[in-house]
């Protein structure tokens, strides 16, 4: 099996805030991501794709019709986006990227027709990232 | 909910310390063709990047496995406070009896983080410098290393 991986990057503002706690908790658990004017991330998105290589053209995937997809699903949707308000798959949730990740995998995972979407990746920053894959055994984390 | 979804949050953290890598069990000519120039009597140092990773559930009323308002001060205290700015082989218990090499200060690293509480630690990489890595999963089995 092969792991292809394509990168995107996209801009994008969001804050965090639950309406269901106080003004006060919401800066107890937020800090300053609580900060309501919001603030933004050059998210780093990377998205692989797993599969055997088609023997005809020696890929799993065309790389461009990826390409296309993700400019679709994510960056039509996200790029220069304010996330808590313009994005309404990640409506009624605190944008952090584990909700991201996850809402991407479920934009993606229908679109991906050869190979199978094995992981996604969103980078919020150089040194912070999440993954969403699917759970081998249906135990542990989900979202 | 279709399928269910696993997730992670890694986090990168960094250190510089110094080590040498030298096993009294070996004689001096063994420790200069296991080691070579890592086997320096003065030491020498690198700029470490620790990558964490965490799994668990992801809490509906924060959208985090954990927050890193906890796991950043957990790691703060149980690693690059004791590691940073040290020479590993003299400063740090665990390895007065073994070597510090990277595949050991993973596992020593893995052991530090694995009672955080809020979510479970899953994988620890660490960079020794931008050509080598290397990851502890938690089994004993599985460090594995990559150069490049």
């Amino acid at each position: 099996m092969i792991r292809v991986t394509r990168k995107l990057e996209f801009s994008a503002a969001h804050f965090y805030h639950n309406p269901n706690l106080s003004a006060e908790e919401n800066r107890r658990i937020f800090g300053k991501c609580n900060n309501p004017h919001g603030h933004g991330h050059n998210y780093v998105l990377e998205v692989t794709v797993a599969g055997e290589p088609d023997p005809a053209t020696g890929m799993v995937l065309d790389l461009k019709e990826l390409k296309d997809i993700l400019q679709r699903e994510v960056a039509d949707r996200m790029d220069h986006r304010h996330l808590n308000y313009e994005v309404p798959e990640l409506a009624g949730k605190i944008p952090t990227c584990e909700n991201i990740a996850a809402v991407i995998w479920r934009l993606l995972e229908p679109r991906i027709t050869k190979g199978k979407l094995d992981r996604v990746r969103v980078y919020e920053s150089a040194d912070l990232f999440a993954d969403c894959t699917v759970e081998p055994n249906g135990a542990g984390g989900r979202a | 909910m279709s399928k269910p979804l696993k997730l992670s949050l890694t986090r990168r953290y960094r250190f510089a310390a110094s080590h040498r890598l030298y096993s009294p069990d070996f004689s001096e000519a063994e420790n200069k063709r296991l080691y070579g120039k890592c086997g320096n009597p003065y030491g020498h140092g690198h700029n470490y990047v620790v990558e964490v990773t965490i799994t668990g559930t992801v809490d509906d009323e924060t959208g985090m496995i954990a927050n890193l308002g906890e796991l950043d001060p957990f790691v703060e205290r149980a690693v690059i406070e004791p590691f940073d700015q040290r020479y590993l082989n003299e400063e740090i218990a665990e390895f007065k009896g073994s070597v510090p090499t990277t595949e050991n200060i993973c596992r020593e690293i893995f052991r530090r983080l694995e009672t955080f509480p809020a979510a479970r630690l899953e994988r620890v990489r660490i960079e020794e410098t931008s050509n080598n890595s290397f990851e502890y999963t938690g089994d004993l089995e599985t460090v594995q290393g990559s150069a490049g």
